[in-house]
């Protein structure tokens, strides 16, 4: 069984003026314990509004209108906000994006992770605490006695490990990162990447890292949601995404990302930008940008519904049995 | 690519005083530098596209920043054109006679003169544009500093190619916004207009693609490699992106601690690494493609500080070949096939 299975979740914010913007829509997808899954797209595409869902921490604005967001099950939309408690962070934790840098500057490193066990269900005395901080920092690759230092004395790459120690601190089964390479230096972001690697193979978690960059989905997951405009636009393995991509989305998003194997070879930005959530195409969101659909009626008009096109392998477009031909 | 290097830089230094506190004078500490570039050399031809990569700390911004002489280097020249930047940025007359004369102007206006050839574009499209000011007066604001035009015809028609040639079409579209009204991709090509308007020879381009997404990423690169065909002008990209540097630069330096380990051409750089550095930060790139996944060199902590530089070769405490000798001497660069050249004993 998925330890995570998300089902037609949408997701609308509620603007001063009374107006309901979608800004996720009918976005699906399951995750098994020990897998990885990337979730990619443009900045607004709705990635980190689908993450937040996942824990209840939308913006007060924010309304999940439907779907079910089963966790081992159990609908994380139907339960109360005290059950809720017990399963954010033991069951479903998070690194946030650029937490790092949130770190409390006055505080040592030790402090704010043991603040991050002595979650209020997490029986625990304050000296087991602090072994189990220092476990914590071990785990990551810092050695435990830094943990008595403050963030100035750490360098970005150990804040972001330290970081990525809190959010490990309740034994959770599925991580979720936002961009938890972004902002770092090259050799920084592998050192993070083979960390996450080997605390999702020893700790058997369950991966879901939200990024803009393709190079890293690429390098450590196991399916892909490329999302578009708030809906899911192809949903697949990632062989099958990076090497017989489907959506014309897919398609130009790869083709616009610079790859170090073939230096020199050519890039194509796509042209356009992403919808704006108050202004949505009537039918496909990627029709105005997309090279297929201009003349296309049933592009202009019709939201195209995602269909399994193989096993495992989702995708939105109405095209798609054109296209192949 | 033509012969005549527009930027030679000549065995450059910048350090900068650490400062020395009473507690330091009274253990008798000797004063202490950073050794942000340390002795870096290279040439830059008119025309070409040349990356200079590296992690934070490397010495890349500090190169270009010694180049438009907002510093002034420690030692070393800095040429462009055939003129002595460092000279310029001193204040100090030159020997010989410029077109312009350099020699006897002020410090401010040789600066000046240097910036109408040698423009640069910042990272943060979101923080380098004036959030009150029209994208017009952004973009025209060069032109009045440097008395460029007379009238105000002359100055709607420069603004206009320059907003035009960075791919805000039409121009007239554009120029009564204000920055927020555009997108992230649009601001940064009002920063290259920015510094297009006044026809620099020579564009300094500072991570200008870090802070965007991906698609708009491949656009102003795209932008970058147009302006050099349509205008001729010459780039030093300055990044940490292997990636985005080998799809449209020429040649690429690779720094480490103040120093070039590596220069070559781009293709031949990435594709067959020489120094152990550069084939560590190649081989950690990511390649899109789960089939393509490479052995990772990952090499262990961070950048050391500059202010102790390793003795030997700086890279040999991060280095999984180094040897012995590497501990004591300095390695020359080698040459390892024309124009490809590394710093490394082991070669």
């Amino acid at each position: 069984m998925s330890v995570l299975d998300v089902r037609d979740l949408t997701i609308q914010y509620l603007t001063e003026q009374g107006d309901a913007l979608l800004a996720v829509e009918g976005v699906s997808f399951s995750l098994e314990q020990g897998r990885s899954l990337g979730l990619v797209g443009e900045s607004g595409c709705g990635k980190t509004t689908v993450m937040l869902s996942l824990l209840r921490l939308l913006p007060e604005a924010g309304r999940i209108t439907r779907g079910q967001i089963l966790f081992n099950g159990q609908d994380l939309l139907q339960i109360s906000e005290r059950e809720m408690r017990a399963i954010r962070w033991n069951g479903i934790s998070m690194v946030f994006q650029g937490a790092m840098n949130a770190l409390n500057p006055v505080r040592t490193v030790e402090s704010q992770i043991i603040e991050a066990i002595q979650h209020p269900d997490m029986k625990i005395n304050s000296q087991q605490a602090v072994l189990r901080a220092g476990e914590l920092l071990e785990l990551v690759g810092i050695p435990a006695k830094r943990g008595k230092q403050y963030p100035h004395q750490f360098s970005g790459g150990m804040k972001q490990r330290a970081v990525i120690a809190m959010a490990l601190a309740c034994n959770p089964s599925v991580l979720i990162a936002d961009e938890p390479t972004t902002a770092l230096d090259v050799m920084i972001q592998a050192q993070i990447i083979e960390l996450l690697e080997t605390l999702q193979k020893e700790l058997n978690l369950a991966l879901v890292i939200v990024t803009h960059d393709l190079g890293v989905v690429a390098e450590m997951c196991d399916e892909v949601l490329v999302m578009y405009g708030g809906t899911l636009a192809e949903y697949a393995n990632s062989d099958t995404i990076f090497n017989d991509p489907r959506h014309p989305y897919t398609q130009r998003l790869l083709r616009a990302f610079p790859d170090i194997a073939e230096p020199g070879s050519e890039l194509a930005s796509i042209p356009g930008s992403p919808p704006r959530l108050d202004d949505l195409p009537p039918g496909c969101r990627f029709q105005p940008r997309c090279q297929f659909g201009e003349e296309q009626p049933i592009c202009v008009q019709q939201r195209p519904d995602s269909i399994e096109i193989a096993p495992g392998h989702r995708t939105a477009c109405h095209l798609i049995a054109e296209l192949e031909r | 690519m033509s012969n005549q290097a527009i930027l030679q830089i000549k065995t450059l230094y910048k350090h900068f005083p650490v400062a020395h506190t009473v507690k330091d004078r009274l253990a008798r500490r000797p004063h202490q530098v950073v050794h942000a570039v340390d002795g870096v050399s290279f040439d830059v031809a008119r025309g070409e596209i040349l990356a200079l990569v590296g992690e934070s700390g490397s010495g890349k911004t500090t190169v270009g920043m010694n180049i438009l002489g907002l510093q002034v280097p420690t030692r070393g020249q800095i040429l462009f054109d055939g003129h002595n930047i460092a000279d310029w940025a001193k204040g100090r007359l030159r020997p010989d006679g410029s077109p312009e004369d350099l020699g006897k102007l002020s410090r401010r206006r040789q600066i000046m003169a240097l910036h109408r050839r040698a423009q640069m574009v910042f990272q943060d499209p979101y923080e380098s544009l004036n959030p009150r000011q029209r994208i017009f007066d952004i973009v025209a604001e060069p032109l009045e500093i440097h008395g460029l035009v007379s009238n105000r015809e002359e100055k709607q028609a420069r603004v206009r190619a320059a907003l035009e040639d960075s791919g805000l079409v039409p121009a007239d579209h554009f120029w009564n916004r204000y920055p927020d009204e555009l997108s992230g991709g649009q601001r940064q090509r009002v920063v290259i207009a920015g510094a297009l308007v006044l026809e620099p020879e020579l564009l300094i381009a500072d991570e200008p693609v870090s802070m965007l997404d991906v698609s708009i990423r491949a656009e102003i690169l795209t932008l970058l490699q147009n302006l050099r065909l349509a205008h001729g002008i010459t780039i030093l990209y300055t990044t940490h992106d292997l990636a985005t540097a080998g799809y449209f630069t020429d040649r690429m330096a690779v720094m480490y601690l103040g120093r070039i380990v590596e220069i070559g051409p781009t293709i031949e750089v990435l594709k067959a690494p020489c120094h152990p550095y550069t084939q560590a930060l190649v081989s950690v790139a990511p390649v899109p493609n789960p089939r393509k996944r490479r052995k990772r060199m990952i090499l262990q902590g961070e950048v050391p500080n500059p202010i102790q530089v390793p003795p030997g070769c700086r890279f040999h405490p991060r280095c999984p070949l180094a040897e012995e000798r590497c501990k004591q001497s300095d390695p020359p660069f080698v040459e390892v096939t024309q124009n490809h050249k590394a710093a490394c004993l082991l070669l």
